[in-house]
């Protein structure tokens, strides 16, 4: 388990370097050099050019740049916004917790609806729940979540009026953020219709998120109780004269869901680029809708910070799920 | 009466019948076997008996009784209460045929807890004693192992401890050596054999090794692509063969081979799309007359034959 | 005289494997609405009453045929320019299939000669190249075929170099793993005794015996790809207007989601119908061609 847990640690090294080094380098790949793309359209006169060049250390060697780059990686210092003449590192951790509470959700629901469903549809193979099942899942996963959160909004925004728009809570709302989560800093706030605002604001983007992760667990979870189902220690169990619900709830339920983690895992990096899309259409405040936006106005060093963050947590995410895998995977939790 | 008494077992996937007409009938303290090759029907027929087949199949029989309760007629969660407890299976391939998930004890508890509700500390006294009994050593420390950290001897042994955990009158081995290393191969059937005799236990044991039966039966069953060809005391059926295929099983052991060449059966077993319209071992039996091609022989005196063989070959 | 039944010839592959796909009505249903696609986007000139860019003036943003307001002159709508409707998805689907076979084609020859040598050569090539492959998957894909598009410059061929440099992991990944589990094969010992070189090792000998997972692969990367590009065209960074692919058409369409739902719902149904036709596809080849699950 120890030895599992160094090499997947170890893997990480390189991985993380070369994701540093592509940070880097994406400013470097744009035509022009960094002193010109930070004046932007204004240009610049070439004698500043010049010193500045010198002053941001743009005339050194590139091998010396990058070192001292990660340097100031280490050290929490990821630049500063050309747009707003913030820290990136403090503008992201401000737009983080919408996105991860936004997330949290998403694979809440993926995982509450999508697992039952998985597993129940497995268990009645061939049967009309199971078709409806396979049926809504692929469908859920051919869908472009942009469409069908447009869709969403048209029914319940529009025609329904049920749902708000745009943002985490309504405008007539304000209070301190205490913890970023829009659900607990309402709860919190103790004014009166804010958890029921901030709830609601959440429910379309949620859904729209949740799609692809909800489809995928669901097929994914069928398909690992199909292959359970079909093995000895099932036979043995019901040899045993245990009741259906503790051979399918205990025995094969413990071994499907193994793989099940792994998948689960995988879906970060789908949450994160549906967060995107999420973000944009819903006017949510989270790293997606900033990215986007960095990149559409040139911010090169929000997008170079950005894309560095979001791909160390992308990492981070996969070693704790590699983590909870070896856990719970007896063979290797348990190694003699 | 018999403990288990089944009479004209059949069980049909679609149309093709895995087991087709069989009897058996095994009285507290007996060990019967059962006999044939793969594909003959007889770990389908014991699986039938025990309720473990998929809802694919259809399993019908005259009789199909354990202890005077009939057993085809029986409500699932009745079902459940006698499977497990008083008819306990053991099978074929170790390794797999625990959950490696959890731990060996877990697993042999679990089978105390759901027939025999005992206490905690209870259940653990009895685990540590049943390990003891199938003759692993350092038990408590066993208890908390994982499948996976044991070998396949030992998976069997545990599979064992827990088919006896509730006292079953009736344990079913299905090719329980088979898995196995040939030196484990006999301190399993050993053990299997003094148990049986310590709690007087009928037994029904499945094997395709005919040697095995005659170290360890009492009366036989043999099987020949979901039929039943012969049934006897071994000594009887060892002695005078009456069915050919029963004739050709023993003449193939290594002990009567002749010169260097072993006396094997030539021809396949039927498969699901071959099914014969006549007897069965037609095609690869020496004495066939025309009459065994169109005709199927009914199951008359312990023999399913037109021409069963009265002497000694 | 024998009274076993006679064995009929055994099936050839191809047979065989129609056999096990035709069973899945799904994938046929696929297969066919695929092949209509197709035969529209080649025929789009033919097919569509219109050409996609040209704007009616007199005509912006007229319903379907159907509901009050519209004409069977432009049996969809128009879109806010007076664009018709039909037409353009027409031709849209000619820019999905172009995207998705480019994307694939470039994905499946990079992706295979990488997973190749990483196999059959191992040692730190292979290291290299799966830490490669690593770092692209340590992006979310979207998020790294943005910032790639961001520098190469919006466009549909930037995006489909993203998408296609995004895609690659899968097929490295799968190739190594099936040339891993071929190369220890005695067919392959076998041709190396006999002489095979390298190059015809990789190529001929191994490489048909991996096909099967690839193709699964190929389709569901060809219904990605759709998808991402329609992705791309939304958020801007993808096809530019006027051009009528269907994700671009669908980020024109976002101010009018209230007021004229014609032009979000068609562009986003011809997205939806064409991908869930591809994975349709796609899980019927997944079942015809897994060795596990054949019957026989």
């Amino acid at each position: 388990m120890f030895r599992f847990l160094i090499y997947k640690l170890a893997l990480l090294i390189p991985t993380f370097l070369g994701v540093t080094v592509v940070a880097f380098g994406f400013i470097r790949m744009i035509p022009g050099d960094p002193i010109e793309l930070l004046a932007g359209e204004r240009g610049i006169d070439p004698a500043r050019h010049q010193e500045l060049m010198v002053q941001f250390g743009y005339d050194l060697p590139i091998w010396q740049q990058y070192l001292t780059f990660l340097g100031k990686l280490l050290q929490g210092d990821l630049g500063t916004s050309i747009i707003t003449r913030q820290s990136v590192v403090d503008e992201f951790f401000t737009l983080f917790p919408a996105t991860v509470e936004l997330s949290l959700c998403a694979i809440l629901v993926a995982l509450l609806v999508g697992l039952p469903a998985g597993i129940i549809a497995g268990v009645k193979r061939g049967s009309m729940f199971d078709h409806f099942v396979m049926g809504g899942a692929l469908v859920g996963y051919s869908m472009p979540i942009f469409w069908s959160g447009l869709l969403l909004i048209m029914l319940f925004s529009g025609i329904l009026g049920w749902t708000p728009v745009s943002g985490r809570i309504s405008a007539m709302f304000f209070f301190e953020p205490v913890t970023g989560f829009m659900l607990i800093d309402s709860l919190l706030s103790g004014e009166e219709g804010a958890f029921k605002s901030a709830a609601s604001h959440l429910i379309l983007p949620t859904v729209m998120l949740s799609t692809i992760p909800l489809a995928v667990i669901a097929r994914q979870t069928r398909s690992a109780i199909l292959e359970v189902l079909g093995e000895d220690y099932i036979r043995t169990a019901r040899a045993k004269g245990l009741t259906p619900l503790r051979v399918i709830g205990v025995h094969a339920l413990r071994n499907a869901l193994i793989p099940v983690v792994t998948t689960i895992g995988l879906q970060i990096g789908v949450l994160l680029a549906g967060a995107i899309l999420t973000e944009t259409i819903f006017s949510w405040p989270g790293i997606g809708k900033w990215m986007v936006h960095s990149i559409s106005r040139r911010d090169y060093p929000a997008v170079q910070g950005g894309l560095l963050m979001i791909a160390a947590i992308v990492m981070m995410v996969n070693l704790l799920v590699d983590l909870l895998y070896g856990l719970i995977n007896p063979r290797i939790r348990h190694t003699e | 009466m018999s403990l288990l008494d089944i009479k004209n077992l059949s069980v049909a996937f679609g149309p093709f019948m895995a087991v087709d007409g069989v009897n058996l009938s095994i009285d507290t303290g007996e060990v019967a076997a059962v006999v044939g090759e793969s594909g003959s029907g007889k770990s389908v027929a014991m699986l039938a008996v025990m309720g473990l087949l998929p809802w694919t199949a259809k399993v019908t029989a005259d009789t199909m009784q354990f202890d005077g309760a009939d057993l085809l007629g029986l409500s699932p969660g009745a079902r459940r209460r006698i499977v497990g407890k008083d008819m306990a299976m053991i099978f074929q391939e170790p390794m797999t045929s625990l959950n490696p998930c959890f731990t060996v004890g877990f697993q042999i508890k679990e089978a105390l807890k759901t027939h025999l509700g005992l206490s905690a500390k209870e259940r653990q006294t009895r685990a540590v004693e049943l390990l003891d009994q199938v003759g692993i050593p350092e038990p408590e420390q066993r208890l908390k192992a994982f499948p996976h950290q044991l070998s396949g001897g030992m998976n069997q042994r545990v599979m064992i401890a827990m088919a006896i955990s509730c006292n079953p009158r009736v344990l079913v081995a299905d090719e329980p050596t088979t898995a196995l290393d040939v030196t484990i191969q006999a301190q399993i059937l050993d053990l299997l054999l003094d148990l049986q005799k310590q709690k007087g236990m009928a037994m029904v044991l499945i094997t395709h090794d005919m040697g095995v039966v005659a170290e360890t039966a009492e009366t036989v069953n043999v099987q020949y692509a979901g039929e039943q060809v012969e049934t006897g005391a071994v000594d009887d059926i060892f002695s005078t063969p009456r069915h050919p295929y029963t004739a050709a099983l023993l003449d193939a052991l290594p002990e009567r081979r002749q010169g260097r060449r072993l006396n094997a059966i030539p021809g396949v077993v039927p498969g699901p799309y071959d099914q014969m319209h006549g007897c069965q071992f037609q095609p690869r039996c020496r004495y066939a007359q025309d009459r065994c091609q169109h005709e199927r022989p009914p199951f008359a005196g312990g023999v399913r034959c037109f021409y069963p063989r009265e002497s000694a070959s | 005289m024998d009274s076993t039944s006679t064995t009929p010839a055994p099936p050839s592959p191809l047979q065989e494997f129609w056999a096990y796909f035709q069973e899945n009505r799904g994938a046929v249903a696929g297969l066919y609405i695929i092949i209509a696609i197709t035969v529209v986007a080649v025929f789009a000139h033919i097919v569509a009453p219109y050409s996609p860019t040209e704007q009616f003036r007199d005509h912006l943003l007229q319903p379907p045929a159907w509901q009050e307001g519209g004409s069977w002159q432009f049996v969809l709508g128009t879109d806010a320019v007076g664009r018709d409707m039909l037409s353009r998805i027409i031709y849209g689907a000619r820019f999905s299939l172009f995207i998705g076979g480019v994307v694939v084609s470039i994905s499946l020859v990079v992706g295979i000669s990488l997973g190749l040598l990483a196999g059959f050569v191992r040692g730190p090539v292979e290291t290299v190249i799966m830490r490669l492959m690593d770092i692209i998957l340590a992006f979310p894909s979207l998020l790294l075929a943005l910032v790639m598009v961001a520098l190469l410059g919006p466009g549909l061929v930037n995006a489909m170099i993203a998408i296609a440099l995004v895609l690659q992991p899968h097929f490295v990944r799968l190739t190594r793993a099936q040339v891993i589990n071929e190369r220890s094969r005695d067919y392959v010992i076998a041709s190396r005794i006999a002489g095979a070189g390298p190059l015809r090792l990789m190529f001929i000998t191994v490489l048909p015996n991996c096909m099967a997972p690839l193709i699964v692969q190929s389709t569901m990367s060809f219904s990605t790809a759709i998808l991402d590009a329609a992705a791309l065209g939304f958020l801007g960074m993808g096809a530019q207007p006027p051009t009528p692919e269907w994700g671009t058409m669908l980020a024109e369409a976002r101010e009018f989601i209230l007021s004229a739902w014609w032009v979000v719902s068609f562009p986003g149904i011809a997205i939806l119908v064409t991908v869930l036709s591809f994975n349709l596809m796609g899980d019927g080849l997944r079942d015809a061609l897994d060795p596990k699950l054949k019957r026989s």
